[in-house]
């Protein structure tokens, strides 16, 4: 409960990319995506400067290619869409291995799978180098309405909230003589679900109740907004990964 | 159901981007008046769980997407649809930024589909639902029940209109198919999600009837219990 500070994908390290602050990380992260999406599918070499962008910037962060590259597997579920189209595609055909795949289908799939692993991968630099208390920070530097850091301020420490209070009511259901495997968890944390939101809630409540006594409206203290706000400098730093990318996708787009 | 990065091209994207931006500012416009002390740590709350809930994914093999529970209806029936859909929102961009789940340029399609759409829906079959269906406790998880699986399958077709609009990859005549595989696998989904909205919102009507925002906008079910003045002793 003491925690909240960082989470799971948060690695600790003084790297100058960690330096710097979370306002410029977040748009230079959003830029370099579009940059990605804006980029025609037949650009292969596009695709590769990337790459090449998003290895230099996780070196310059301490970011292990293992780590990046185990962590950024979450992504499978999103894009096996990806491998279905060759097989759905309308249009011309091609024999690949026996296979009658369609060409169209065939772009489409790299297409998600380049555009969908440098997202995720540059997400994951972004996780990798920024706390979720600077991450808000940034947003609410950004101009991002109260309402929704606020939201999201409760949303990041209500998480733990939840997971506490889900492992203790597993420990007092094993407790009990349940001894629940696999899938057959899921029964009992069904039944439970409504006991659960309800504990987290009023535990959630008196966290809520004793931020408002201690003068908490809304926001963060203003002594967090004032300090390390970005420099012309460093917004200038930050501002050269979506410059190349940029200059890549314009390059690509002319020469398609 | 979150849509990765490329799966649908550019420009859709972006005119979906703009109409996010305006339908979330009038959101934020709303949900300011509805977000009190009460609220507050209930929207949270709520974002958190939907949080934990939207990591359960299932694939779905035979169509090669994927789906999970959204969390739209649950959102709806306890903070109301304005701070509901920016709970979800929140959820989303959260998710994209740090998580990569769904691509950061794809936002504005997926908050569409699950936050707008999706929370959207729920909420006008919670208001209709609510007047109709008996105020007991069966009522309220049918209410739950239906207005969460209807939900979940109006955001999967939400995804099925943007590929017709702007998907990278033509079908060719596959996207009937499309739409058929996603209302299905999604009809799935939205039982579990429709069990699990029921549950969580009985329970919590049941204990703490102040919390459930549906509820509140109707007057007290039961008036409160008639304290016998016959006598007049106070």
């Amino acid at each position: 409960m003491g925690a909240g500070h960082a989470h799971v994908l948060y690695r600790e390290s003084g790297s100058p990319v960690h330096r710097l602050p979370p306002e410029v990380k977040i748009a230079a992260m959003v830029l370099f995506t579009v940059a990605v999406v804006a980029t025609p599918r037949e650009a292969y070499w596009a695709f590769g400067g990337y790459a090449l962008l998003v290895a230099v910037v996780a070196a310059l962060a301490r970011v292990g290619p293992r780590w990046l590259l185990s962590r950024a597997l979450i992504e499978l579920p999103f894009v096996l869409f990806a491998f279905a189209l060759p097989f759905l595609g309308a249009g011309e055909r091609v024999e690949v291995a026996g296979l009658a795949l369609s060409v169209d289908g065939l772009h489409g799939a790299f297409n998600i799978l380049a555009k969908g692993t440098l997202g995720v991968l540059a997400s994951l630099l972004l996780a990798a180098t920024t706390t979720t208390r600077d991450l808000l920070l940034g947003l609410d530097r950004l101009r991002c309405p109260q309402i929704l850091t606020q939201i999201a301020t409760f949303m990041l420490r209500y998480l733990e909230v939840l997971v506490g209070e889900a492992r203790r009511m597993r420990v007092a259901r094993v407790s009990r003589g349940d001894d629940p495997r696999f899938l057959w968890q899921l029964r009992g944390f069904a039944a439970g679900v409504g006991a659960l939101f309800l504990r987290a809630f009023e535990r959630g409540e008196r966290v809520y109740l004793a931020m408002l006594s201690r003068g908490y409206t809304g926001r963060m203290p203003a002594v967090w907004q004032g300090a390390g706000a970005a420099t012309a400098g460093q917004w200038a730093v930050a501002a050269t990964v979506p410059a190349i990318a940029a200059t890549i996708a314009a390059v690509a787009l002319v020469l398609q | 159901m979150h849509i990765s990065n490329g799966i649908i091209n550019g420009p859709v994207a972006a005119i979906f981007a703009a109409l996010t931006l305006a339908a979330l500012a009038f959101c934020v416009m709303r949900g300011r008046a509805d977000l009190d002390d009460r609220l507050a740590p209930m929207a949270g709350l709520v974002a958190a769980f939907i949080f934990a809930v939207q990591m359960l994914n299932f694939p779905i093999f035979t169509a090669g997407v994927s789906g999970h529970l959204l969390g739209g209806a649950l959102a709806a029936m306890l903070v109301g649809p304005w701070v509901g859909a920016l709970c979800v929102a929140v959820v989303l961009i959260v998710q994209a930024l740090v998580f990569g789940d769904g691509g950061v340029a794809m936002l504005g399609l997926n908050i569409t589909n699950m936050a707008l759409l999706g929370t959207a829906a729920a909420y006008l079959l919670i208001a209709l639902l609510l007047r109709v269906l008996p105020r007991t406790p069966a009522g309220l998880a049918v209410t739950a029940f239906v207005s969460a699986l209807v939900s979940v399958v109006v955001a999967s077709q939400g995804f099925v209109l943007q590929y017709w609009l702007g998907g990278t990859t033509d079908l060719g005549g596959n996207l009937t198919g499309l739409a058929g595989t996603m209302a299905f696998a999604h009809l799935l989904i939205g039982i579990g999600e429709g069990l699990i909205t029921a549950t969580t919102v009985v329970t919590v009507a049941k204990v703490r009837p102040d919390l459930v925002y549906a509820l509140r906008a109707l007057k007290p079910v039961t008036p409160a219990p008639a304290v016998p003045v016959a006598g007049g002793a106070r």
